[in-house]
C-alpha cells in the first residue's frame, strides 16, 4: 500500500459522478417534509411579533374552538420538561462561568426576539392550524429592546436577561496580553483596525421540518428533523430535555437540502413537536416557510473588532492585539458560545509567525434570532480582520502587499501559535506563488489602465489564510468548555457476496459523502465502487456519531472508515491465512487480494467474505462475519490553508463593483474526489462573496428584522459569480492516514478579505482606505463621496 | 393564505359582472404581485377572477402611429415581439429586464399598470412613451392614470384592456437595478416623439414622476451632456436598506443621462 492509503485501483482521486445525484437530480429525494406517516396531524407554531415584551394573557380560547384543531399549548404547559442546552461553557478572564439563562422551548412569561416561539397549534390540517393561530390573542407588553451590540452594551441598555449585567455573557480571552500590548508598544509600526463582521442569514434551500411520533406499544419516540447531527440531537432532545434514554428516541435526519451549520442547532421546535406528538399520541409535522426561517433558523457572524498590529523596521509582525464584541442573539444556540471563543480568538496567528497574540472577546445578549455556526463559524470572522489588517500594514509602512506577507509567513512545521493550534503541516509560499501565476498577478497594471479607459476602477486584491478544521482532540475541547466529544464512529459492514454498507456517523445534506466515502472503502478494500453503498442520518442504523459540521466529515468521519477497513483487512488476513495454509503475518492485503508473499496463491477479500458468513473452514476461535466499527478521535485539527485573489471593477459614477475574477490556490489536503471538491470550493466562495458584496441580515432599533425576504435580502445569484479559476497544491495532513484535511468552508473563510482588498485597491487612488462588508453601491458610492470632499 | 373562491370567465363582461358580484372580489392576471400579498396574509379577497380565458387579451397590434399591446402580454412576450423591438425598442428592452425569467413569463403589463408598484418599470415606459391606458369603459392618458404607490385612476371594477404606446423618433429606458428583488432602484425613460421631450422616472419616488427641467434641456439640446448636470432633490423620495433618498437623487441623474447616450 501506498502511503496515500492507496491500493491503487484509482477510485481515490478520481471525479466520479455522485451517487446521491440520481435521486436530487430527478426530484426523488426524500426529504423530511416528504415524508408523511399515518395519522398525522400539523403544527403551526405562532411566533412572537415584538421583539421584547413581557407576556401579558395569551387566550388560547378561540384557537382550541377552531375547526380541525386537536391542541393548543404554550409554554407553561411544558414547565417541567428541560430547556434548551448549550453545547459549550465558555469561562469569562477572571475565571467565572458564563452566563447561562433558562431557554424554555416556548417563551414562558417574557419574549426576547421577533420569531420566539409562544404557542403551538395542532390540528387536522396546515391550513386549519394556520387559521386558529390567528385566534389567539396575545397581550405583549413591550419592553425597549436591544437590538444591536452596540444598543445592548450601551450605558443603560434594556437588559435581555436579568442575570446579565450590560448584557454580558462573558468576557473571554485567549493569548499572552501583556507579551501583545508590550510588543506592540516598542513596535516600528502600528496599524489599527475597526471592522463590522455583518449578521448573516443561512438560506439552506431546504426550510426546517420536523415530524414527532410516539410509539405506545414500545414507548419509543420517533423524530424526522432537518439536522446535520442526528445523534447530537438525540443526546440534547433525549437526555437534557425530555428525559428519554437512547433506545427510547429515534432520531431520523433523512435527506437534508442543505445547512451551513444552521442545521446543527438542537431547535426548540424538535422538543416541541417530539413533546407534541407524546401528548396527543399522533405524529405531529411541522415545516417551516421561508418566512418564518428568516427568524426562526440560527444566523451567523455579527461582530464588531478593532484591532492593532505592531511591526518591525522590516515589516515582520511584532504583535497583534485584538478585541471583538460578538453578537450572541436573545437565546445561546448550541454552538453559539463557541464560535466567537475557540473558533475564532485561535485563529489570529493566520499563516504568520507572529510571535505575541492577543484576542479578548465579549459575547453580548441582544433581542435578536440567536446566532451559531455558519459555514466558516469565527474562522471567516478572524481571517477577514486579519487580512484586512496586513493590507493595512502594506500601505502604512509602503511594503508591496504580497511581499509583507511572504515577509511573516510560517516555514517551519510544527509550530506552534500563540493562541493555542499547532500546524503539522503546510506551504504557504506554494499557495502564493501558484494564485500568483493563475491570476496573472503581475500583468495587473495593464487591466487596470484598460479599465481606466472605459471609466473602471479597477483593483486586485489577496487574502493568505489558513483554516482549523476537524476540531479536536475530545480531551483538550472537553478541557476547554465543550458538553461533546469531537470524535467521529464508522462502521464497515462487508456482506457475503462482498458487497459493503458503509455506516457513518456524520451526515451528508449537500456534500456527497454517499460518493467520496464509497470511494475511500472501494479504493482501500479493492472492491468495486458500485458495490458500496453509505448510510448516514438514522440513529438506528448508525452506531453513534457527532454529525457534519466544521469541515469534518472527511478528516475525522472519514478516517474512521478508513480505520474500520483497516480492521476489517486484518481479520480478514486471518481468515486467507487459514484457508492457504499459511500464516497471518505472510497474508499481504492489496487490490483486493490477499496473497501469500512471494506467490502467486490469494483469496479474494469476496471469498474471504464469503468464508466469513459460512465458516464451515475457519480459522479456530475466530468469530464468524466481517463487520467493523471505529471511533477515530483525532490527534489534532487540520489546516487546509490558501490564498485567493479577487479582482473587481468599480463603476465610480454608481459605486456598482463588479467582480471580474477569483483565483484560488488551495491546499486542502489530499483530494478524493476532485469534481465535489471544487464543488465545495464553488459554493464557499459564493458564499464568501456573498458575505463580501451582497448579504446583510438588518434589523431595525426595535428589534424588527428588516431584511426578512429574498426581496431585500441579496443572496448571490449566478449572474454576480465570475468563472472560478481554481488550483490546487496539496500537502498532507500529518496526523491521519488519509493525509486530507477539509474543503466545505474553505471558500467562505478565504475570498471575502480578498475581495474587499481589492475594492479598496480600486478606489485607494480616491484616497479611501476601508470599506465595510457588505460593499454595496450606495456605500461605494457613499466612500467616494466622502473621499471626494476631503480632497 | 385564505380561501377565496376562483372564477375565470372567457369574456370582459363576464370578469366585469364576477367582479361585481363579489364582496372582495380581485381580478387575477400573472399573479406576481398579487399571490405574494395573499401569502402574507396582507390581503384576503373573496373572490379572484381570472382574465386566463379571455380572448383578445394578448395580442400585439401595429396601429402605425401607435403599438396596442393586451393587458395580458407577458412582459416576456413584449420583450421578444419583433414588432416591438423593431418599432419602440426602447420598450422590449425594457420588458426584457423586469424581473427574473420566471417573473417575465407570468407578470402582464395589465398586471403592472394596474399595481403601480413605485419600483415597477412599466409605469415610467408608459408616462415617459406617453402611453394611453385602455379600460373596459374609457381611455386614460399615463400622466392621469398613474398617483402615489398602488394607486391609480381605475375605479374598483374597472379592467385594464390594452395599452398604446405611440411611436416615438428615439427612446431609451436606464435602470437600476434592486440587487435582491430585480426592482428599480431609478429607472428612467426619456424620449423624444411629436409632443416633445419626456423624462420619467420610478422607482426613486412614491410613484412615477416627470422631471420638468431635464425635459426642457433637452428640447433645447438632446444630448447627455444636458442632463449631466441637472439633479433631483432627494425631498420624497424613497429611502431603504439598499438606497437612501440621496443616494437614488444621485441615480437618478446618472440613469438619465445613460438613457439620453443609449438614445445613439
Ligand atoms: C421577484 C419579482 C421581481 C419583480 N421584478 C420586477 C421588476 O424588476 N420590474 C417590474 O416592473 N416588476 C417587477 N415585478 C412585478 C411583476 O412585473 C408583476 O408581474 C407585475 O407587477 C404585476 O403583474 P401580474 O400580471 O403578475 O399581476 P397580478 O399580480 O395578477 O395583479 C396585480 C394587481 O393588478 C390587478 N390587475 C391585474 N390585471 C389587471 C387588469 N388587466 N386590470 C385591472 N387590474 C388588474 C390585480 O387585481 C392586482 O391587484 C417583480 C415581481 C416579482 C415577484
Amino acid at each position: 500500500m501506498s502511503d496515500n492509503g492507496s491500493n491503487g485501483t484509482g477510485f481515490i482521486g478520481a471525479s466520479l459522478k455522485r451517487k446521491e445525484d440520481a435521486r436530487f437530480l430527478t426530484g426523488r429525494g426524500r426529504y423530511t417534509d416528504d415524508i408523511n406517516l399515518p395519522g398525522q396531524l400539523y403544527a403551526h407554531l405562532l411566533r412572537s411579533t415584538v421583539a421584547h415584551a413581557n407576556l401579558g394573557s395569551v387566550d388560547i380560547s378561540a384557537a382550541e374552538a377552531a375547526p380541525g384543531v386537536h391542541a393548543v399549548f404554550t409554554g407553561p404547559d411544558m414547565e417541567g420538561v428541560g430547556g434548551i442546552p448549550t453545547g459549550w461553557l465558555i469561562h469569562s478572564k477572571d475565571g467565572s462561568p458564563m452566563v447561562e439563562p433558562a431557554h424554555p422551548a416556548m417563551a414562558i412569561g417574557k419574549v426576547r426576539h421577533v420569531g420566539e416561539i409562544v404557542a403551538i397549534v395542532v390540528a387536522e390540517t396546515r391550513d386549519q392550524a394556520r387559521e386558529a393561530a390567528a385566534l389567539i390573542d396575545i397581550d405583549y407588553q413591550e419592553l425597549p429592546a436591544a437590538a444591536s451590540i452596540e444598543a445592548a452594551r450601551a450605558d443603560g441598555a434594556p437588559l435581555v436577561w436579568d442575570e446579565a449585567d450590560g448584557n454580558l455573557c462573558y468576557d473571554w480571552e485567549v493569548g499572552d496580553r501583556a507579551a501583545a500590548e508590550d510588543a506592540i508598544a516598542g513596535a516600528a509600526h502600528t496599524v489599527s483596525i475597526d471592522v463590522v463582521n455583518q449578521r448573516l442569514v443561512p438560506n439552506a434551500i431546504e426550510p426546517r421540518a420536523a415530524i414527532g411520533s410516539f410509539d405506545p406499544t414500545t414507548d419509543v419516540y420517533t423524530l424526522y428533523t432537518t439536522s446535520q447531527n442526528p445523534h447530537l440531537i438525540r443526546l440534547l432532545l433525549g437526555a437534557f430535555v425530555l428525559g428519554l434514554p437512547e433506545h427510547k428516541l429515534r432520531i431520523v435526519a433523512p435527506d437534508v437540502g442543505g445547512g451551513f451549520g444552521s442545521k446543527i442547532p438542537h431547535y426548540a421546535e424538535e422538543a416541541i413537536i417530539t413533546w407534541t406528538a407524546g401528548r396527543l399520541g399522533r405524529p405531529v409535522k411541522w415545516t417551516s416557510d421561508r418566512s418564518e426561517a428568516f427568524v426562526s433558523d440560527t444566523q451567523g457572524r455579527d461582530h464588531i473588532s478593532t484591532a492593532t498590529l505592531g511591526l518591525d523596521e522590516d515589516g515582520k509582525f511584532v504583535g497583534l492585539k485584538v478585541s471583538t464584541q460578538a453578537n450572541l442573539g436573545a437565546y445561546l444556540s448550541t454552538f453559539a458560545t463557541c464560535v466567537p471563543t475557540y473558533l475564532y480568538g485561535i485563529l489570529f496567528a493566520g499563516p504568520y509567525t507572529t510571535p505575541a497574540i492577543y484576542c479578548e472577546v465579549e459575547g453580548v445578549f441582544t433581542n435578536t434570532v440567536p446566532v451559531d455556526a455558519l459555514r466558516g463559524a469565527g474562522r471567516p470572522e478572524a481571517t477577514y480582520l486579519l487580512e484586512r489588517l496586513v493590507d493595512k500594514a502594506a500601505a502604512a509602512t509602503g511594503i508591496d502587499r504580497v511581499d509583507i506577507r511572504r515577509r511573516n509567513f510560517i516555514r517551519e512545521f510544527p509550530y506552534q501559535t500563540p493562541v493555542a493550534l499547532q500546524y503539522d503541516q503546510g506551504d504557504y509560499d506554494a499557495t502564493l506563488d501558484l494564485a500568483l501565476e493563475a491570476s496573472d498577478w503581475d500583468g495587473f497594471e495593464a487591466r487596470r489602465s484598460e479599465a481606466a479607459g472605459r471609466g473602471k476602477l479597477r483593483g486586485i486584491g489577496i487574502s493568505t489564510f489558513i483554516e482549523a478544521c476537524g476540531i479536536a482532540p475530545s480531551a483538550v475541547v472537553g478541557s476547554l468548555g465543550a458538553r461533546a466529544g469531537l470524535y467521529e464512529v464508522g462502521s464497515v459492514r462487508v456482506h457475503p457476496t462482498g458487497s459493503v454498507s458503509v455506516f457513518t456517523g456524520t451526515h451528508s445534506h449537500g456534500q456527497g459523502h454517499e460518493t467520496t466515502f464509497a470511494q475511500i472503502v472501494a479504493e482501500t478494500l479493492g472492491v468495486d465502487f458500485e458495490a458500496v453503498d453509505v448510510v448516514h442520518g438514522d440513529t438506528n442504523a448508525i452506531p453513534f456519531g457527532m454529525g457534519t459540521y466544521g469541515s469534518r466529515s472527511l478528516a475525522v468521519g472519514g478516517t474512521a472508515i478508513y480505520n474500520a477497513v483497516q480492521k476489517v483487512i486484518a481479520k480478514g488476513k486471518k481468515i486467507a491465512a487459514h484457508l492457504l495454509e499459511a500464516s497471518e503475518e505472510d497474508i499481504e492485503f492489496a487490490d483486493g487480494n490477499f496473497t501469500v508473499a512471494g506467490t502467486d496463491r490469494s483469496k479474494s477479500i469476496g471469498e474471504v467474505a464469503l468464508t466469513a458468513y459460512v465458516p464451515h473452514n475457519y480459522p479456530e476461535g475466530l468469530e464468524p462475519g466481517l463487520e467493523e466499527t471505529a471511533f477515530y478521535d483525532p490527534l489534532n485539527f487540520t489546516f487546509p490553508a490558501g490564498t485567493h485573489v479577487a479582482e473587481v471593477e468599480v463603476d465610480p459614477e454608481t459605486g456598482v463593483v463588479e467582480l471580474v475574477a477569483v483565483t484560488g490556490a488551495d491546499d486542502v489536503g489530499r483530494i478524493i474526489n476532485p469534481m465535489i471538491v471544487n464543488g465545495q470550493l464553488h459554493g464557499g466562495l459564493a458564499h464568501g462573496i456573498g458575505q463580501a458584496l451582497l448579504e446583510h441580515c438588518e434589523y431595525d432599533a426595535e428589534g424588527q428584522l428588516v431584511t426578512g425576504s429574498y426581496m431585500n435580502y441579496t443572496m448571490p445569484r449566478a449572474g454576480d459569480l465570475p468563472n472560478f479559476n481554481i488550483n490546487h497544491n496539496t500537502t498532507h495532513c500529518t496526523h491521519n492516514p488519509l493525509g486530507v484535511k477539509g474543503v466545505g468552508e474553505v471558500g467562505s473563510i478565504g475570498v471575502p478579505p480578498a475581495v474587499i482588498n481589492a475594492v479598496v485597491d480600486a478606489l485607494s487612488p480616491l484616497g479611501v482606505t476601508h470599506i465595510e462588508m457588505p460593499a454595496t453601491s450606495e456605500r461605494v458610492w457613499q466612500a467616494i463621496q466622502a473621499a471626494q470632499a476631503q480632497d | 393564505m385564505d380561501d377565496f373562491q376562483y372564477h375565470a370567465p372567457s369574456s370582459v363582461d363576464g370578469v366585469l359582472s364576477a367582479l361585481r358580484g363579489a364582496d372582495d372580489g380581485k381580478v387575477l392576471a400573472g399573479g406576481m404581485s398579487l399571490v405574494p400579498v395573499l401569502k402574507l396574509g396582507l390581503a384576503a379577497p373573496s373572490h379572484l377572477v381570472s382574465l386566463r380565458n379571455v380572448p383578445g387579451l394578448s395580442d400585439i397590434e401595429d396601429h402605425g402611429h401607435c403599438l396596442k399591446i393586451g393587458a395580458c402580454c407577458t412582459h416576456a412576450q413584449v420583450a421578444a415581439s419583433s414588432v416591438v423591438q423593431e418599432r419602440i425598442p426602447a420598450l422590449a428592452a425594457m420588458a426584457g429586464r423586469i424581473g427574473d425569467p420566471q417573473v417575465r413569463n407570468c407578470g402582464t403589463i395589465g398586471g403592472s399598470v394596474a399595481h403601480n408598484d413605485p419600483a415597477a418599470d412599466y409605469p415610467a415606459a408608459c408616462v415617459g412613451l406617453g402611453a394611453t391606458i385602455i379600460t373596459d369603459r374609457r381611455k386614460i392618458s399615463s400622466d392621469d392614470f398613474f398617483g402615489s404607490m398602488f394607486e391609480t385612476a381605475l375605479e374598483e371594477d374597472e379592467l385594464v384592456t390594452a395599452v398604446c404606446f405611440p411611436i416615438v423618433a428615439r427612446a431609451a429606458y436606464a435602470k437600476f437595478e434592486n440587487p435582491a428583488s430585480k426592482y428599480a432602484v431609478a429607472g428612467v425613460m426619456v424620449a423624444q416623439g411629436d409632443d416633445g421631450v419626456r423624462v420619467a422616472v420610478t422607482g426613486a419616488g412614491a410613484g412615477v414622476f416627470r422631471v420638468a427641467e431635464m425635459e426642457a434641456a433637452l428640447a433645447d439640446d438632446f444630448s447627455a451632456d444636458a442632463v449631466a448636470g441637472i439633479g433631483v432633490s432627494s425631498d420624497g423620495l424613497l429611502s431603504d436598506n439598499v438606497a437612501g433618498a440621496e443616494y437614488r437623487a444621485h441615480l437618478v441623474t446618472v440613469m438619465a443621462r445613460r438613457a439620453v447616450e443609449a438614445c445613439g
